[in-house]
């Protein structure tokens, strides 16, 4: 079990992301975030990327594979959708990519309000430990860490922190 | 003893009655059945969480409402709906209740929601499924007899933060024939538990129950007066099937001492809301100016019912 001894800064990870994304995002691609690690990274990345962007955000408690195991816990939000999926070019957002379910079950979620033409995913942090076939169009970092750490980023102040913690992922 | 509706660790399996539910409870529901109601909005007006489950709609009384709001709320969560028409059925051959229940179980129900004239029907069918290892199975009291309808208190309480945002301030009044009404009875206990500083009953005195003070609400037979001040105003439907004897000398009577008009509810404070749990009997305990004005807030209350009941539903079908 190990800690990586380079934690890269959250500032320069987002920017590396908003830079891999820049050359290659549609002009009004949609960003969506998976609350809640994803709404505020949505929200920068609409700043920094050239284009007309609308946001959404996107709750996937319903949409979860471990609802007969957990139960609902509680703590849903509205997921806003506030444009047409049909048709539309979607980017989703979340902080960290690790086992791809909560993508899967945002995919799941957009299907229900319409056809999109195209989902792709962004994320700040890929940690890797896939368990469904699920990758990032646009990444900020790579990490290699332990099963037994979460990978943790976090809002200080108007800046992002990435941190790997031990505790339940 | 334990709360027959909470598991060991303080988690809804059962909805059976607001009286004596934990605060946090009730506000958990609350907060749940918000995300429910834009889901109506989609394209696809469904969610898969109730995926593979079944839901068994025992209606042991008629109700064509309150059973298609359920019916709606369980499709919503992608639940398979079974409904039974009770009374033409298996009670009519002899078979007892718990039986019936213990049959729906062996088809694999998941939950039950129950409506039946005799108050404590829902709770003997949880006491039983608890006793049986079969806590798997949940309840939902959807009105039993005079006692609770659990669900209908939620959604009142649900209509009145959405337009009010708190209980800490309020004044709320349930006018009408409080004897006979189930749904009163789990508004006071939902409006008392979440901390509103007055609730009021207004009827006369044949229509409100004996000792009503004891649930800590303020008593007015003078509607004008129970009125004044008020944020909120619930109407209640004036129950002629269930009257026995001459409890009223007229429904025309009744209209003009209870019935709620325009003039009266100037009373209440000029941002009032004005609920009716339906059906409505229009020219009887409330104007049809009133019912369809401005205040009125009682098709919302329909709408947001789905959503309450979707919350609740996934709650306990998420508790073992």
């Amino acid at each position: 079990m190990t800690i990586p001894e380079q934690i890269p800064d959250g500032e320069e990870a987002l920017g590396a992301l908003a830079e891999r994304m820049r050359a290659a995002v549609a002009f009004n691609a949609a960003f969506v975030g998976i609350y809640s690690g994803g709404a505020w990274l949505a929200q920068r990345l609409a700043a920094m990327i050239p284009g007309e962007h609308p946001l959404g955000y996107i709750d996937v408690s319903y949409y979860r594979d471990d609802y007969s195991r957990v139960g609902l816990k509680g703590g849903a939000k509205r997921t806003e959708l506030p444009f047409d999926v049909e048709g539309a070019n979607i980017v989703l957002v979340d902080d960290v990519l690790y086992t791809g379910r909560s993508v899967r079950a945002a995919v799941n979620e957009l299907f229900d309000f319409g056809r999109p033409a195209r989902i792709e995913l962004a994320v700040l942090v890929d940690r890797g430990g896939r368990e469904l076939p699920v990758e990032p169009t646009y990444f900020g970092v790579r990490l290699a860490v332990a099963h037994a750490l979460s990978v943790v980023v976090s809002r200080d102040g108007d800046r992002l922190r990435i941190a790997a913690e031990k505790g339940p992922v | 003893m334990r709360n027959p509706q909470l598991n060991a660790n303080g988690e809804l399996t059962h909805l059976l009655t607001l009286e004596g539910l934990p605060a946090d409870v009730v506000r958990q529901i609350l907060d749940a059945a918000d995300p429910f109601v834009p889901i109506a909005e989609r394209e696809v007006k469904k969610v898969p969480l109730l995926r593979g489950k079944a839901v068994f709609n025992l209606f042991f009384e008629n109700s064509t409402r309150t059973r298609t709001t359920f019916e709606i709320a369980a499709k919503r969560l992608s639940a398979d709906v079974i409904n039974l028409n009770i009374g033409a059925s298996s009670t009519s051959k002899g078979e007892t209740l718990l039986d019936t229940v213990d049959n729906l179980v062996a088809m694999d129900a998941d939950i039950f929601v129950v409506r039946h004239a005799q108050s404590g029907a829902p709770h003997m069918i949880a006491a039983h499924l608890n006793a049986h290892s079969r806590s798997h199975v949940h309840v939902i009291n959807a009105g039993d007899g005079r006692h609770a309808h659990p669900t209908q208190g939620l959604l009142d309480l649900y209509t009145i933060r959405h337009y009010k945002k708190d209980f800490h301030n309020l004044t709320v009044a349930i006018v009408g024939d409080v004897l006979h009404s189930r749904v009163a009875r789990s508004l006071i206990h939902g409006l008392t538990t979440l901390g509103t500083p007055e609730v009021r009953v207004i009827g006369p005195k044949t229509l409100l129950p004996a000792a009503v003070e004891a649930m800590g609400v303020r008593v007015f037979h003078d509607m004008r007066k129970g009125l004044a001040g008020c944020d909120a105003v619930v109407m209640l439907r004036l129950q002629s099937e269930r009257m026995k004897g001459a409890l009223l000398p007229s429904a025309g009577e009744f209209f003009k001492n209870y019935g709620l008009t325009l003039e009266k509810l100037a009373c209440a404070k000029p941002d009032v809301i004005v609920m009716h749990p339906g059906p409505m009997n229009r020219g009887v305990e409330i104007d049809s100016a009133v019912a369809d004005g401005a205040r009125s807030v009682i098709l919302p209350q329909v709408t947001f019912g789905i959503a309450v009941r979707m919350a609740v539903m996934s709650i306990i079908a998420g508790n073992r």
